[in-house]
């Protein structure tokens, strides 16, 4: 599916259990769902020797630390007030309800690294930067020298050789082997849990107190940051866990479960079509005909009446809705099918909203016998279906 | 004249005993498609399609007893990379792969592998590939087709087919046309099609379909631009209004390099002289007023 990824983001925590997993140089962390809970966990890294500890929600937006998500604290009781502040608060709409407690690095340097699917060369991208803990956005856009890549092989994978050029061309040559461990470490972790990105930023060489009492410099995963296909997703179950079912809105679940691509909008038309490419392109034209999608929904290929049913009640429960295009092209998708669906939706109805519904390829015909019998608003071409369905909704407004 | 598909076409379909395998193959064959065997591991001896068409176990018994030279794939997620690199091992040159949810990454090294052995892998997750009176692969309706000299090349899957009824509505023919699939890794680009409609001498006009998302738009542009100076092109792409924050994340939006827009498409297709379409239905009248003359 284009234009709208499927893909599963998994917060700081669960990333860097990942690649712990994986061993990778991760410091330790503690999760906490509450105030004292935090303070516990602060309470536990001072007494192994922190001098401060770090404390950073656990959402799956960007931009925490701006947003105040990401604070410090010098004793156990700051860390206990400033868990409270965190936890509740609202970032980007989604409400914080764990936090993760660190000790504080002793930061030396900060670098950028990551492995990603690069989809137009078909293979897997190392990127890295010595120019890290900043948006790398922002680095690509500014100063796209300060970036270095290289491809992973489709076969061999990141030979050892690669590792080192690009721990060299970053300025991490002080830090060879264990650059080369991180660098091998995130590709093999993109291939063990199928994920299309793995992101350490930053990637730090930190400043440590050994047992023996003597100062060592060492490079490690600070924060993380991993997506994983959905696609692959039915072989990883304990993967399936790692989505947060308290940042999942209850329309995106039911979508999910349903098989169907849903994306909720800010517009007041509800559009229900098969495929993700022709769905963008009814709400390009519902805007085109001066209206405003309420949704992007794909039913996909090969839906039955219980799918369009599903699809329906998904757009009824945006109260926004007050007018609903169907355009369906029927190809492994029976119009016929999508008829019936339609008709058995609407006798369920909560609320009586205008339809305007366009079947056309296989079974149309039968599909238009239905409708007509039903007494359904149909159009023919989809210029004139978005057309109609933006007049119903004025109307509904009016 | 057609490319991928047509009269010489040889085709087998793996997965034909499988439900979607079967509806599909009946399609195909009821088409014209030369359909001339059936592959399911453990089905070999059987009969598919009313008795029509013989299963063998393995492609490469199925290539030996009937010459088949391509192939399509209707095996579940899971399996189909393997049933890819099967086929290419079996000599078959033109793969076409409809099953979706494959998990990205499998498809690195496959995609590797077919390269390495000289074949063509279109999708995973296409619809298929038409060429209007000769042969259909895949799951396109066959009734929306006109015969025709109009190269059509897109990565969805009904919004081909909802261009390609604008076209034939309008009596536009096709002289072959392709989904290339919207999976992060497929086997063949829009550029790998211009290629080869660029040197298809019965195609006379190209149809351009894409969505915003990643570069091969821009990159097919680009080639376009230089290649395609003589044909009259036109183009449709999906999702000009769709709301930003939706797509891609941080690394992958670097890699596109500022491309992946719809307004970056537009532009670059505008560039390389094709006509852009704000509905799939003006899509034969921008070929018309380029100077297509069918």
């Amino acid at each position: 599916m284009l234009g709208y990824d499927a893909r599963v983001k998994i917060q700081e925590a669960d990333a860097k259990g990942l690649l712990l997993a994986q061993g990778l140089p991760v410091p330790g962390w503690s999760v906490s769902r509450s105030a004292s809970e935090a303070r516990g966990a602060a309470e536990s890294f001072f007494a192994a020797g922190a001098g401060r500890v770090v404390i950073k929600a656990q959402v799956l937006v960007g931009g925490r630390g701006k947003a105040g998500g990401v604070k410090l604290a010098s004793s156990a009781s700051e860390a206990e007030a400033v868990a409270a502040g965190i936890l509740g608060m609202s970032i980007k709409g989604i409400t914080v309800r764990k936090v993760l407690v660190a000790a504080a690095a002793d930061i030396v340097k900060e670098y950028y690294l990551s492995a990603v699917l690069d989809r137009s060369a078909r293979r897997i991208l190392l990127m890295g930067s010595a120019e890290g803990g900043v948006e790398i956005e922002q680095v690509a856009a500014e100063r796209p020298d300060a970036i270095v890549t290289i491809h992973a092989h489709p076969h061999l994978g990141l030979a050892d050789w690669q590792a080192r050029q690009l721990a060299y061309r970053m300025g991490l040559g002080g830090q060879l082997k264990a650059a080369v461990g991180i660098a091998k470490g995130l590709v093999r972790t993109m291939l063990a849990y199928d994920a299309d990105l793995v992101e350490i930023n930053p990637l730090a060489i930190v400043r440590g107190v050994g047992p023996d009492g003597s100062v060592a410099e060492t490079l490690v995963c600070l924060d993380a940051k991993v997506t994983l296909d959905d696609s692959a997703l039915p072989r990883h179950p304990e993967l399936e866990a790692l989505r947060d079912p308290d940042e999942e809105d209850p329309a995106d679940l039911e979508a999910r479960q349903s098989g169907i691509s849903f994306i909720r909008l800010d517009g007041t038309i509800g559009c229900m079509v098969n495929g993700a490419g022709l769905a963008m392109t009814t709400m390009d034209l519902v805007k085109r005909a001066g209206g405003e999608p309420a949704n992007f929904l794909d039913i996909g290929g090969g839906a039955k009446a219980d799918k369009v049913a599903a699809a329906m009640r998904l757009i009824l429960a945006d109260p926004k809705v007050d007018s609903i295009l169907v355009n369906i092209f029927g190809g492994i998708t029976r119009g016929d099918e999508v008829a019936r669906g339609l008709i058995a939706a609407r006798a369920q109805q909560v609320r009586d909203v205008p339809m305007v519904v366009r079947i056309v390829g296989t079974n149309a015909a039968e599909a238009a016998a239905l409708l007509e019998a039903a007494r359904f608003e149909t159009a023919t071409s989809l210029d004139e279906a978005a057309a109609k369905a933006v007049g119903a909704s004025a109307r509904s407004a009016a | 004249m057609s490319i991928l598909v047509g009269r010489e076409t040889r085709l087998i379909i793996q997965g034909i005993t499988g439900r979607e395998g079967e509806f599909h193959a009946r399609a195909m064959q009821a088409y014209g498609t030369n359909v001339v065997a059936g592959m399911t591991p453990g089905k070999g001896g059987q009969r598919a399609l009313d008795g029509t068409v013989p299963v063998f176990n393995t492609v490469a018994e199925a290539v030996e007893e009937t010459g088949a030279n391509t192939t399509c794939i209707f095996v579940p997620a899971f399996g189909a990379p393997d049933a890819i690199l099967e086929a290419v091992g079996a000599g078959i040159e033109t793969v076409f792969c409809i099953t979706e949810g494959i998990p990205a990454l499998d498809m690195i090294p496959v995609v590797e592998a077919v390269r390495q052995a000289g074949a063509r892998l279109i999708g995973p997750n296409c619809p298929g590939a038409t060429s209007p009176g000769r042969a259909k692969v895949g799951i396109i309706p066959g009734s929306i087709h006109r015969e025709g000299d109009v190269g059509v090349v897109s990565r969805s899957g009904t919004l081909t087919y909802e261009a390609v009824q604008a076209m034939t509505d309008a009596g536009i023919g096709q002289s072959t046309c392709i989904g290339i699939g919207g999976d992060p890794v497929i086997g063949t680009t829009f550029l790998d099609v211009l290629r080869l409609f660029a040197e298809d001498r019965e195609t006379r006009a190209l149809v351009l379909i894409g969505e915003i998302g990643g570069a091969a738009e821009e990159e097919a542009a680009a080639w376009a631009a230089e290649n395609l100076q003589h044909l009259p092109k036109a183009a449709f792409i999906a999702g000009r209004t769709a709301p930003e924050g939706k797509r891609m994340g941080h690394a992958g939006a670097i890699i596109s390099g500022g491309s992946g827009t719809a307004a970056s498409k537009v532009a670059a297709l505008e560039a390389a002289g094709f006509r852009v379409a704000g509905s799939p239905t003006e899509i034969p009248g921008l070929l018309r007023a380029a100077g297509y003359e069918g």
